[in-house]
């Protein structure tokens, strides 16, 4: 595919998250659980996991308020972890964040639909936006009290 | 009517004012560059952007009390702007103009120098819900300093002031009233000469935020009757890092230093220092001077075209913009006060103005997206952040056009 039919693709990928997220609620009693904001955009995720006693995450929910690409992020981000061992899913935070800075093609990473995140690298003052959930897996994942943020 | 005739309209011809910014001739994502970003900083004509390269490249030398031919010019060419500057705003005396790095700087500078002195605990100062930021924590920060308490003027559902709930905020304690001139992020044009009579009958002084105000109308500060105007010089087509600040030489006089150091002193010894007169006083250390030789510039150019021709040819347009973004399914106006200038922020369905900004960008509009620099007066509005299209001098009814297809398809893209 050309390089402008894959950014068209993840495009129409973003805003079709955006518009109809997965995984979106909560769990009423998450293994782990997690909030993150940035207020001057006025972003806002909360993520719910529960991690079974094998160490993988068996759900995922969100809620969240905000614009499409915070939105479309954390549905992509919901989406990609559920079955995912704990360090499989932190790994998967370094790999997000990899293409969502450099928009380069990161090793391991065989989810067509994540591959959107490296459109959001054209857009640097974006960036923040399709991190903050990310983050606040990180923080979810490692039982770290606190409102995360990335402005 | 032909667009030569529309431009002509008024004695203000766009095409002409146009071709003195440089800066519109390029493109973005390879389309034209329609920059609807003034309120956040306007471009530069080339008048502006010659006299500072003129300064480095023949004048450049610090200022005063040099006595080589250069030290001479770079003092001519700085109290020169000095005075047309002083000039524009109507000031009675050039030596009331205080150079400054620009508003913000300006109120922080009234607020330690003037009023920190003059504030006992349980004393007022009164500021107004649609406030930037700069006319907000400057104020805060004296309060912390000295135990008196902010009070804020409420605004209605249009953006526009509660006379009546100022009228009944206006009592003795109150130590000085802060005012925005043109909201940065309504577009509201405040009543000022109004509230500064209302407040000197209680003997207040009142300090005017004039930012937005300078590049969309003519100032005059003695017909407005306030007691501090502050400006920028990057939002009337100057250069960045010099404003202005007005007060009568009187209030000046009895101000107290704001930095100390060269320049605003007369004589230093170990025992004692005597501080220079106005505007010397307020300008310690080597200023921005090409900053103000250029703003000098700027003051130039915008005499040039004409304040009022400037005034007439914006709210036309501000007219036109209003009614074209107002066409689209789903676009709210935030701020719609009786009296407007220069500022249409609005909301497309709910779509995060983040995204707007970032889709339109792509047909090489520029708008602004987000709280403006003055989160309370958004979120009087139940919101986190707006889009804002901000008007110049260089805009165009065909530019006003291309943001209204710009939005269409953002919007289609969400549908």
């Amino acid at each position: 595919m050309s390089a402008a039919g894959a950014e068209r693709r993840w495009q129409d990928l973003i805003v079709d998250h955006s518009q109809f997220p997965r995984h979106h609620g909560s769990l009423e009693k998450p293994t782990h659980h997690a909030e993150g904001e940035n207020p001057l955009c006025g972003d806002r995720v909360r993520l719910y996991l529960d991690v079974g006693a094998s160490g993988t995450i068996d759900k995922a929910r969100f809620e969240a308020t905000g614009c499409a690409i915070s939105l479309a992020s954390a549905s992509l981000l919901a989406t990609a972890i559920q079955g995912l061992k704990r360090d499989q899913a932190l790994q998967l935070f370094d790999q997000a964040r990899a293409m969502l800075t450099t928009g380069e093609a990161v090793s391991g990473i065989d989810d067509a639909e994540l591959e959107a995140l490296r459109l959001i690298s054209r857009f640097p003052m974006r960036v923040k936006c399709a991190s903050l959930c990310w983050h606040t897996l990180r923080q979810a994942l490692r039982g770290a009290e606190g409102t995360v943020s990335t402005e | 009517m032909s667009n030569v005739a529309k431009h002509l309209e008024g004695g203000f011809d766009v095409e002409r004012v146009r071709a003195d910014f440089p800066i519109l001739q390029r493109t973005v994502h390879n389309k034209p560059l329609a920059y609807f970003d003034t309120a956040a900083s306007a471009q530069r004509p080339l008048a502006v952007i010659e006299a500072t390269d003129r300064f480095y490249r023949q004048h450049n030398a610090n200022i005063h009390r040099g006595v080589h031919t250069l030290s001479q010019e770079a003092t001519e060419a700085y109290e020169g702007a000095r005075d047309r500057v002083a000039s524009f705003i109507n000031a009675p005396s050039r030596d009331e103009l205080v150079f400054t790095r620009g508003t913000t700087e300006s109120i922080n500078l009234v607020a330690q120098a003037y009023l920190r002195p003059r504030l006992e605990p349980g004393d007022q100062i009164l500021i107004s819900h649609m406030e930037h930021h700069s006319n907000i924590v400057p104020w805060q920060i004296l309060c912390e300093q000295t135990g008196a308490e902010l009070k804020v003027i409420p605004i209605n559902e249009r953006g526009e002031l509660d006379m009546e709930a100022f009228a009944g905020l206006l009592n003795e304690r109150v130590r000085l009233l802060g005012i925005v001139h043109v909201s940065n992020a309504l577009g509201t044009i405040n009543p000022v000469a109004e509230i500064c009579r209302a407040a000197h009958a209680l003997d207040i002084p009142v300090l005017v935020d004039g930012a937005q105000a300078m590049p969309h109308q003519s100032v005059d500060v003695q017909a407005l009757g306030c007691d501090f105007y502050c400006f920028s010089g990057h939002k009337m087509y100057g250069p960045t890092g010099i404003g202005g600040l007005w007060a009568p030489l009187e209030t000046l006089n009895d101000m107290d230093p704001y930095q100390g150091g060269g320049e605003m002193i007369k004589t230093v010894t170990f025992e004692e220092t005597v501080y220079n007169d106005p505007p010397g006083k307020f300008e310690a250390g080597t200023p921005n001077i090409a900053g103000g030789v250029g703003l000098g510039a700027a003051v130039d150019y915008l005499a040039s075209l004409g304040m009022d021709n400037i005034a007439g040819y914006e709210s036309d347009l501000l007219a036109y913009a209003t009614e074209k973004l107002s066409s689209i399914d789903g676009l709210r106006i935030v701020g719609t006060a009786a009296r407007k200038a220069g500022v249409i922020s609005f909301m497309l369905g709910d779509i995060h103005p983040n995204d707007i900004g970032t889709i339109i960008d792509h047909y090489g509009v520029a708008i602004r997206t987000g709280h403006h620099c003055a989160m309370p007066a958004i979120r009087h509005f139940g919101l986190p952040a707006t889009c804002r299209a901000s008007l110049g001098i260089y805009n165009t009814r065909h530019e006003v056009d291309v943001l209204h297809d710009a939005l269409l398809a953002a919007g289609r893209m969400f549908n």
